[in-house]
Parts: C-alpha cells; structure tokens; sequence
C-alpha cells in the first residue's frame, strides 16, 4: 500500500473549473493523498455557490481558486496546489495542464467541455482527461455512470440537463465529482495505458 | 475504415443511388450516397444539441472541422452530446 500513496503523492492532477465539480473533486484527490493539483478558475464565490460547492459562508467574495486552496490546506498542508485565477482556453490549457499526469473537466457549460475536451484530445495525447456531462437533480442513482472512448473517460446521466426545474443539487454534483476524483485514482494507481484499454460501448 | 478529408472524397451530394453503412453509436445504419460531412450527418440524424463530442474510428473531430471531415461506409461513428452542469 506504501507504494500506492507514494505514486498518488507523486503525482500531479490538473482541475478545470472550480465550481459543484471541481471543488468537490480537489477535496476528494486532496485527501486521498494526491501530492500536487494545479486549480483554475476566474470566478468569485457567491452565496448561491454553497449549495453545492466546497465554500464556506466566511469565504464568499473571494476568488474560488484562493478559497479553495485555503480549504485544501486546512486539510493537508503538505499539498502542492497551483492556483490559477484565469479563465481557461484553448490558449492557456496547455501551458497550465502541461505539467499534470491527467485532467478533469469541470465545468458548468457545455461548450466548455468541449473546448477543453477538443483542446486536451489534441494538444496532449498523452493525458487522460476526465468530463461528466448529465448531473442535475436528485435521486437515480444508478443512472449516473462512467464510460470510456479512447483517453477520454466520461461520467454522469448524459441526460439531466440543469434547468429552472432541475437545478445542481449537492447530492448528485458531489457524486459525480467523487466519480471523477476515484476515476483518477484508478489511472493513476492501476496505469491504465491509453491504447488498448479502450472499453467505450462494453456497458451500452 | 479510413479518414477521409474533403480533398479526397466525393461530397455526399453526389451519387445518390448508392448508399453506405455505417456503425453510429454501436447502431448500422443506413444512408445514401457515398460519402457525407459531419455536419451532414448531424442534420440527418437530427441531432440538435449545440455541443456533441464526434469521434469518427476512435478520432475526435473537431466542431470547426465538421464541414470538412467526411464519413463514409464502414466507418465507425460516435455522437455524444455534452449536457450543461457542474
């Protein structure tokens, strides 16, 4: 097992997006003993955020990447985590993730996604990214599911989109971020390898 | 199975009398002519979410190259459409 947490300490994971996601997710990879995250966001935290996100009340008004980096920190000092007050392109991806073993989308808009995913897919063809699409409202659990196509590995209902009606709730965002978080511990502990262990429809 | 750019195939538009059969989402489908673009196939397919993840024989192909990737028989294509949330 001591070899285990030497990789995680290791090794280097890069958060796209600090929201529901994102902070859900670098807490998670923090205290499972991942040695270095590089975070980016632009965004501030608001009151609204707390519904689901990783903040406390005392943190409202501040940029999300110091916040969060703050409460990384309460949990485990040792952790390096780069913090990026930015907002994220197909011009900086590559500069800010060059340095990471994987990437995990977490964004809230769709056409972030995929710009990440297309920038990722492109520009390192040697990192697995990790995205989740489909985790707006409650209950159905067992609709909330992973699947692969190449280095890509995809997490969520592919369906709830968030709406008036179906807003992010904390239960589901945390599950899918918990997804995303343990999907990285699988690459890295278990070296998935990019070729060859690709499984995209076996489930479907 | 092969990777076909615009400068190398015949656009779908012609030779309607023949069809081509692909594998979309693990599904064989069926179409005519030879040959079609992404945006092409998007329309036919009636797939209207602005934001899907195309992958054609396991390659991503990008939004802005979608009129310019063209899909023909035998090849294996997938859709995913990218839901807003996080």
């Amino acid at each position: 097992m001591k070899s285990k947490l030497e990789k995680l300490k290791g090794s280097c994971i890069g958060i796209a997006g600090c929201g529901g996601l994102g902070s859900n997710c670098a807490m998670a990879l923090a205290r499972a003993g991942v040695g270095s995250l590089v975070i980016v966001d632009f965004d501030v935290v608001t009151l609204e955020n707390l519904d689901r996100q990783y903040y406390f009340l005392d943190q409202v008004g501040q940029k999300k990447v110091l916040a969060l980096r703050e409460n990384i920190r309460k949990v485990n000092p040792d952790i390096d985590v780069q913090a990026h007050d930015v907002r994220l392109g197909p011009d900086n991806v590559v500069d800010i993730f060059k340095n990471c073993t994987l990437i995990v989308e977490a964004f809230d808009r769709a056409d972030m996604k995929l710009m990440i995913i297309e920038t990722v897919t492109e520009r390192f063809p040697d990192k697995f990214i990790i995205a989740a699409s489909g985790l707006a409202g409650y209950g159905q659990n067992n609709a909330l599911r992973t699947r692969r196509l190449g280095s890509l590995f995809l997490i969520g209902d592919e369906t709830s989109e968030v709406s008036a009606e179906l807003p992010p709730l904390a239960p589901r965002v945390g599950i899918v971020a918990a997804m995303q978080a343990n999907q990285a511990l699988e690459i890295i502990l278990d070296d998935l390898a990019l070729v060859g262990d690709d499984d995209a429809w076996d489930e479907s | 199975m092969t990777w076909r750019w615009s400068a190398t195939t015949t656009p779908g538009t012609s030779h309607k009398e023949r069809t081509m059969k692909i594998c979309l989402n693990n599904k064989e489908v069926s179409m005519a002519g030879e040959s079609l673009s992404v945006r092409e196939l998007l329309t036919v397919m009636k797939f209207t979410f602005p934001m899907i993840i195309i992958k054609i024989n396991g390659r991503l192909v990008k939004k802005e190259d979608y009129e310019r990737v063209f899909i023909g028989d035998g090849d294996q294509v997938e859709a995913i459409h990218l839901i807003s949330g996080g």
